[in-house]
């Protein structure tokens, strides 16, 4: 894996999204060659999104030949309430930028099939050719997507029942009031995200440093379904300082003097306007 | 990028670089527009898959709904209480030229008249919609003949009436054609009001208070039958006593039914309410101040005699009087005026200024749901400001109907 270490949220957000920009832009997306994009929502990926979104306001990033697939929405919540997944992709992402409506791809929550909603969706990513970058983050359970402990690390998309630590997690978008919060979810499986070509994991502040400690220097487990990644070939870990705070010092250091190696990937960032 | 065109194949307009009055607040928010009405691009993004046909760049405007005058009487040469043969020509040449002042829907307002000019001026009024011809009419406001002879103000004295005889029967034989009366203003303290105000209401006239020497029980007694509105308060009624506050008791009355709001019209020219008085109601009932412009037929002109209904007005500058007299009568302000000067004399938000001029009048007449509001699915008629509140341009149903000769989106 490639875990790179920024100072601080801000920073770790520009250089998650300052990766995905230069992806994008070398994949040299175009009409019947699109790039496919795999996206989070919660309140880790919002800075990087605000970035993409600054790139694409100064010409420098477009998302007309983008697909994406978002990991998961809940179940029941009507489409329009303000806090589905649904309002959080097109208030914080889809309003913002170029992409076409018919290629960006969230699951159903209120579909009559649910089962049936899971298997198109995998359907739909298999179609697309495969998700090129797979972007997501880490409940402080240790979960990838609503993939809770006990998932299994070779799951698809399917219908889960969200654990309590989730649903804590939750209640606060939702007034506190944890009878507001839904308590089922469709989500993509694990096995899923690991079928991506690559794939990102932004983790940010104190909170998820134990689920990161338990996702990187532990074992592979399917109680912290992130640590699957393990064993995927391309994988990275953008984090904050906060988020390392339960690491060993060793793999810090490591990781912090390989940041030269990493910035490169970001350092040229490559602009649209240049192609043309 | 073309639009799927599932529900629809209008084209879609996307204003963009501007902030839209919405939930009361000034937000940073494209406005999506299409065939009239305000759209849901949410809705469009996921249910159509279709995204916007034309981007127009507001050059940082402010987009706000459009103005709603309930109370104006004339202005460009045209006195609507004049028993003209052809009185749609009239109110035409004024719908046109309030669209300047930001306004995009209005009532007519016929002052105390002889039964024969409601006779002939009303069935000529029809309710319609605006367009690049002008502002809509909502229907008209007829204030007076059913007044009170201490504050008739600006009324002819010997048209003054009262229903004490025939209660509604009696209205109905002065105004004879009710179809297109959207708001009475008459005075509660008179015999038999309350049938009169129930029969009103009943029929969805809106009941507004005014000239009249009501105290706050009567005033009360008749918001309980219905009445909704004063008419520019302050003026033509008694003043505030802190024993018997009449008619300006209602803005603290805890008698109005529940669920119900007394609205209140306020002539913010700087001529008739001193700024503290408006402050004073502006604080005391924030919600309920709708602002009119009262105009008379020297708005809009150069200074000199004009007629109001049966008198004559003397305008010079900013004032209005009886002519040979100390009078007020009307005004010749404009409403993206009052809007300004009610935004510096009270200091409330550019948001609570914008909105005594659009939702508090559309609340007041029930048609919340279609103007006075960027909400979506209303019709799209709004306005593009500046920080000052200065008009750019204004838009009826979704097209341009009036814009500054420099300003171009």
């Amino acid at each position: 894996m490639r875990l790179v270490i920024l100072d601080d949220y801000d920073l770790a957000s520009e250089w998650a999204a300052k990766y995905i920009c230069n992806r994008i832009i070398q994949f040299k997306p175009s009409q019947g060659r699109y790039f496919t994009l795999g996206l989070p929502t919660g309140s880790t990926p919002l800075g990087c999104y605000k970035k993409l979104i600054e790139y694409h306001k100064n010409g420098d990033l477009s998302f007309k030949y983008v697909k994406t697939f978002n990991m998961d929405e809940y179940v029941g919540l009507p489409r329009n309430h303000p806090e589905s997944y649904h309002s959080y992709m097109w208030n914080n992402f889809f309003k913002h930028i170029d992409i076409d409506p018919n290629n960006a791809h969230i699951l159903d929550g209120n579909a009559l099939d649910l089962q049936a909603e899971c298997d198109a969706f995998e359907k739909k990513i298999e179609e697309a050719g495969g998700i090129d970058l797979f972007v997501g983050g880490i409940g402080p359970d240790g979960h990838i997507a609503f993939n809770e402990p006990g998932s299994s690390l070779a799951s698809r998309t399917r219908l889960k029942t969200l654990a309590m630590d989730t649903i804590l997690a939750n209640a606060k978008y939702f007034d506190g009031d944890l009878s507001k919060v839904p308590t089922m979810a469709l989500t993509v499986g694990v096995g899923t995200v690991m079928d991506a070509r690559e794939v990102m994991i932004l983790i940010t502040g104190a909170h998820k440093a134990f689920a990161l400690y338990k996702a990187i220097e532990e074992g592979v487990n399917h109680m912290w379904t992130v640590s699957a990644f393990q064993q995927h070939p391309r994988t990275i870990f953008v984090c904050d300082e906060d988020a390392t705070l339960e690491l060993r010092v060793k793999t810090v250091k490591y990781f912090k003097g390989l940041m030269h190696v990493h910035n490169k990937l970001v350092d040229p960032l490559y602009s649209m306007k240049e192609e043309n | 990028m073309p639009s799927n065109k599932s529900v629809s194949d209008a084209p879609i307009f996307q204003f963009t670089n501007c902030r839209i009055l919405r939930s009361h607040q000034l937000q940073r928010e494209d406005l999506w527009v299409r065939e009239g009405k305000i759209l849901n691009p949410e809705k469009l993004f996921f249910d159509e898959k279709g995204s916007a046909d034309i981007h127009l760049d507001c050059k940082d405007s402010i987009i706000a709904p459009g103005f709603i005058d309930v109370q104006i009487n004339g202005g460009f040469g045209v006195d609507f209480s004049l028993a003209a043969d052809d009185v749609q020509s009239g109110i035409s040449v004024v719908s046109q030229k309030i669209l300047s002042h930001g306004v995009t829907s209005f009532c007519p307002t016929l002052v105390t008249s002889p039964p024969s000019v409601y006779h002939k001026v009303l069935p000529q009024i029809s309710i319609r919609n605006g367009g690049p011809h002008g502002a809509g009419i909502l229907g008209a406001h007829l204030e007076g003949p059913f007044i009170s002879k201490e504050k008739k103000g600006a009324h002819p004295e010997h048209y003054l009436s009262t229903f004490e005889s025939g209660a509604f029967q009696d209205l109905l034989a002065t105004y004879r054609h009710l179809d297109c009366v959207r708001i009475v203003t008459l005075a509660p303290e008179m015999k038999r009001s309350s049938e009169v105000i129930q029969e009103l209401t009943r029929r969805g006239i809106c009941v507004s208070l005014g000239h009249s020497v009501a105290n706050l029980s009567q005033a009360e007694e008749a918001v309980r039958h219905g009445a909704t509105f004063i008419t520019h308060l302050f003026n033509a009624m008694l003043p505030f006593h802190h024993r018997d506050p009449g008619i300006v008791g209602l803005l603290t009355s805890d008698q109005i039914p529940a669920r119900r709001r007394v609205f209140y019209g306020m002539i913010s020219d700087g001529i008739h309410t001193n700024p503290a008085a408006l402050r004073i109601a502006h604080r005391a009932h924030p919600k309920g101040l709708v602002l009119v412009t009262d105009a008379i037929a020297g708005m809009g002109l150069a200074p000199g005699k004009h007629t109001l209904g049966q008198q004559v007005i003397e305008v010079d500058g900013l004032n209005t009087y009886i002519a040979g007299t100390k009078t007020l009568s009307g005004s010749v302000a404009t409403m993206d005026s009052c809007v300004r000067h009610f935004l510096e004399a009270t200091g409330c938000t550019v948001e609570t200024a914008l909105e005594a001029a659009s939702l508090h009048p559309a609340q007041l007449l029930g048609i919340e749901h279609q103007k006075g509001t960027l909400n979506y699915d209303n019709d799209a008629d709004f306005l593009l400001l500046d920080n000052s509140l200065q008009v750019r341009a204004t838009y009826i149903a979704g097209e341009r109907v009036w814009s500054q000769d420099t300003f171009t989106i």
